[in-house]
């Protein structure tokens, strides 16, 4: 058991270690260190052009989706060497959050699924940032229960005589819908078949005809999620992904991958926390003196250290050419929770002025009040702690499925909640 | 980075888990839970054959000479099968200290008896209700002699030696701790059993009176001593504590596999479910900051006293979560003395205070983390 690198592995990590010491946009550095949780990055200057322009260097030096075969934009790297990128990159890794979705589920299920052609004409600029993909899955009728999706899609001649499809309805947490170029979509293809069955993915140009976005105001006030709608879109045939009525199938490829990408190293906001508990001063002293305090603290440690190991255990199976364990299924349900916990005890110890929400007067830059309002997402987004803790439940401890009244119902004569 | 067991550790893993599910079936427990014997002499003469008590002992010494690995490997299937042994009194605490502390003499007289199960060792700390400090300790050595009560001794009433701290000097500070061995079967000695909330490991009261004391170590050193040998001993204990959370967590998913009510297996509820799921979350933390421990106890990093806080802390956290929530799953059932989830639910406790309790624990961590910090 060690953590050392291989000789190969250091000298990868040398040579990662110089590149972004090269080239890495080091006035950016003081800022994405100290940026609000879930603020969206840098604010002096436009924070698309600075993810885009960092994304498109890495890119042209080979540093981009390192995972991903040459062909396709990526490096053909090992699981490991884009472990160590990750942790050389560090606080510029910030800003290619605009780029997650598209990188670690669009692009894998484009791998998959993709013809050739296709795979070579929208891989490379997904990967070098200059096209951005988003996620059209969940919708108002259908989030943790998404196979209950409504949107429809159905077959038309094209006006040359090809095979189109036209698609209405409505898809809603659309993370990044307003900067994207392409999405991937899920629609239902046959209401007729039990609910998994009917279902067909397909991609589209989002600046399509009859695509409309509307930003959800969020309660921190972002809006990183949006609604869009679906007017009579037109979409060929070709850009159907997999077979018709096997959609199902391909969703949950990209959902794999996003559970894996979610739950890879997630902030629990513990080092923030220690820090802030070493500097400020409760009732009883400085709060890390505090027996009560330190109780807290000690719990959170083994959490963020538990989900920490837990990752190196899945980076050694990596390392090793083996697929990781189902322990890396824990990632974001305790990380989502235990931020939750620790951005209310962070602004319990700022008494009455933790309820301020001002950078230039909160302590640590308010990141703590952008915890408090941001990580309720995170206990929601890419499956909520509820689907995880029965994801844990069926597919780790072999505990029976839920029962499902709906499971071999016709879709469309499956009762919902407006038709009582 | 490889941080995982090698193929021949998991190897090693399965042999002592063939054996012990041979041997230390519920049953064996429950002979030394209702009183039969102290512990089970059987379990522990094949434990000594197969070289399980000197795993990580040089093989000069008597031992297999393999490494802190292999014996938290090993300490894991000891776990998951509550064996009733005194495994971790002469394993992970006698043989640490006379490893860490001991005279090439002490070594050469203790360590083969040790490894061969021919003699138990182990060590003694608290003196009744409440923390030991160098502070509290009054248990005190005089010309060569050692006059005080311990209370409780985990092994105390089966053990053949015991390594005490006691004051060697007045004062609080912690240089005034030194530690010695005391023959419990020479003068001066008097030993009685204890009642604890888990009868399947036997604890006694030792009082000493004028009894012969051999030092361990420096004079002045034993505290310092003490908090090596116990963030050592705190790993392979997690490992212990992580092994029944395991298996506390399996004998849950099994009763809720098969127990049905309101017409289907009790495992298809979410409430059920969901329960099921947060201890395998408790589980696989405390198992991953156990690795963690395992790493540095077996390369002797210098953030072994960090690792091994965190190891303590979430394996404890773990263990007690996990068979409280078995005998919830098992309902009425899981209360009665017939079931065995009892048996799990009163070691994770007890586990939970050998070694300090988890707020000591808790608050070395703290310390820890901040002496890094400031590093």
């Amino acid at each position: 058991m060690n953590f050392d690198d291989t000789p190969e592995e250091a000298a990868f990590r040398a040579e990662v270690r110089a590149w972004i010491d090269a080239n890495a946009p080091k006035e950016l550095h003081a800022e994405l260190a100290t940026a609000g949780f879930g603020s969206g990055g840098v604010k002096s200057v436009d924070p698309m052009a600075a993810s885009k322009a960092w994304q498109k260097k890495k890119a042209e030096a080979g540093w981009a989706c390192l995972h991903w075969p040459k062909e396709y934009g990526g490096r053909g790297a090992s699981p490991i060497e884009r472990v160590i990128w990750g942790q050389e990159e560090g606080v510029y890794s910030a800003l290619s959050g605009v780029f997650i979705i598209g990188h670690g589920m669009c692009g894998p299920t484009m791998m998959a699924y993709a013809s050739e052609a296709q795979k070579r004409r929208h891989l490379p600029p997904l990967a070098s940032g200059e096209e951005i993909w988003c996620q059209l899955f969940s919708e108002p009728a259908g989030g943790s229960d998404l196979a209950g999706l409504r949107t429809k899609a159905e077959r038309a001649k094209s006006e040359d005589g090809g095979d189109d499809w036209v698609i209405n309805g409505q898809k809603i947490w659309t993370s990044g819908a307003q900067h994207s170029d392409w999405g991937l979509l899920i629609t239902r293809t046959d209401p007729t078949v039990p609910k998994h069955k009917g279902l067909t993915m397909f991609f589209l140009d989002m600046r399509s005809p009859g695509v409309e976005i509307r930003p959800i105001k969020q309660v921190n006030g972002q809006s990183g999620f949006n609604e869009v709608y679906f007017t009579d879109v037109r979409i060929p045939d070709a850009q159907r992904l997999g077979a018709v009525g096997g959609g199902w199938g391909v969703s949950l490829t990209t959902l794999m991958n996003e559970r894996l990408s979610i739950g890879s190293g997630m902030s629990t906001g513990f080092p923030e926390l220690f820090d802030l508990c070493s500097r400020i001063e409760t009732a009883n002293g400085l709060a890390v003196d505090d027996p009560a305090v330190r109780s807290k603290l000690a719990t959170w440690a083994c959490r963020q250290s538990g989900l920490k190991y837990t990752g190196f255990r899945a980076i050694s199976a990596l390392s090793r050419g083996e697929t990781p364990g189902p322990e890396n299924s824990i990632g974001k349900l305790v990380a989502g929770a235990t931020m939750q916990d620790i951005a209310a005890f962070a602004l319990d110890l700022q008494a009455e002025a933790g309820i301020i929400n001002d950078p230039e007067i909160s302590a640590a830059n308010a990141r703590f009040q952008a915890m408090l309002l941001r990580s309720p997402a995170t206990r929601v987004e890419g499956g909520t702690d509820e689907i995880l803790r029965n994801i844990i439940a069926e597919r780790v401890l072999g505990l029976p499925a839920d029962i499902r009244v709906d499971k071999d119902v016709p879709f469309n004569q499956i009762p919902t909640s407006g038709a009582r | 980075m490889n941080f995982e067991f090698s193929d021949e550790q998991k190897q090693l893993g399965t042999e002592a888990r063939r054996f012990l599910e041979a041997k230390c079936p519920p049953k064996a427990v429950r002979a030394v839970l209702e009183g039969a014997q102290p512990f089970d002499r059987e379990l522990w003469k094949g434990l000594a054959e197969m070289g399980f008590l000197g795993v990580a002992v040089p093989e000069a010494y008597g031992g297999l000479g393999a490494g802190y690995l292999e014996l938290c490997v090993v300490a894991e299937e000891m776990g998951r099968v509550i064996a009733p042994v005194p495994f971790s009194s002469s394993v992970f605490l006698a043989t640490e200290f006379l490893l860490v502390a001991g005279s090439e003499a002490q070594k050469q007289a203790w360590l083969p008896k040790l490894c061969s199960g021919e003699a138990i060792g182990t060590f003694a700390l608290a003196e009744g209700v409440g923390a030991a400090t160098p502070r509290t300790l009054k248990a005190a050595v005089n010309g060569g002699t050692l006059t005080g009560t311990k209370l409780p001794v985990a092994d105390g009433d089966i053990a053949d030696f015991v390594i005490v701290a006691a004051r060697s000097a007045p004062g609080s500070d912690e240089r005034g701790i030194s530690l010695y061995i005391v023959d419990l079967h020479g003068a001066g000695v008097t030993r009685e059993p204890v009642a604890t909330i888990d009868p399947s490991r036997s604890h006694a009261r030792l009082t000493f009176q004028d009894a012969p004391a051999e030092l361990l170590g420096a004079a002045g050193e034993g505290w310092s001593i003490l908090s090596q040998v116990y963030d050592r001993a705190a790993i392979l204990t997690a490992f212990e504590q992580v092994g029944g959370s395991d298996r506390a967590l399996e004998m849950a998913r099994d009763y809720a596999l098969e127990r049905m009510a309101f017409g289907r297996p009790i495992g298809s509820f979410q409430a059920v479910k969901h329960m099921l799921a947060d201890m395998y979350v408790s589980a696989t933390l405390a198992r991953s900051n156990g690795y963690y421990g395992a790493w540095a106890l077996s390369t002797g990093a210098a953030e072994l006293p960090e690792a091994a806080a965190t190891a303590r802390v979430s394996a404890t956290q773990a263990f007690q979560h996990c068979s409280k929530n078995n005998i919830q799953v098992h309902g009425g059932m899981g209360f009665t003395w017939a079931f065995d989830c009892h048996l799990y639910y009163r070691r994770s406790n007890l586990l939970a205070l050998n070694l300090g309790p988890l707020s000591q624990w808790e608050d070395k961590l703290i310390s820890r983390l901040r002496a890094r910090n400031a590093a």
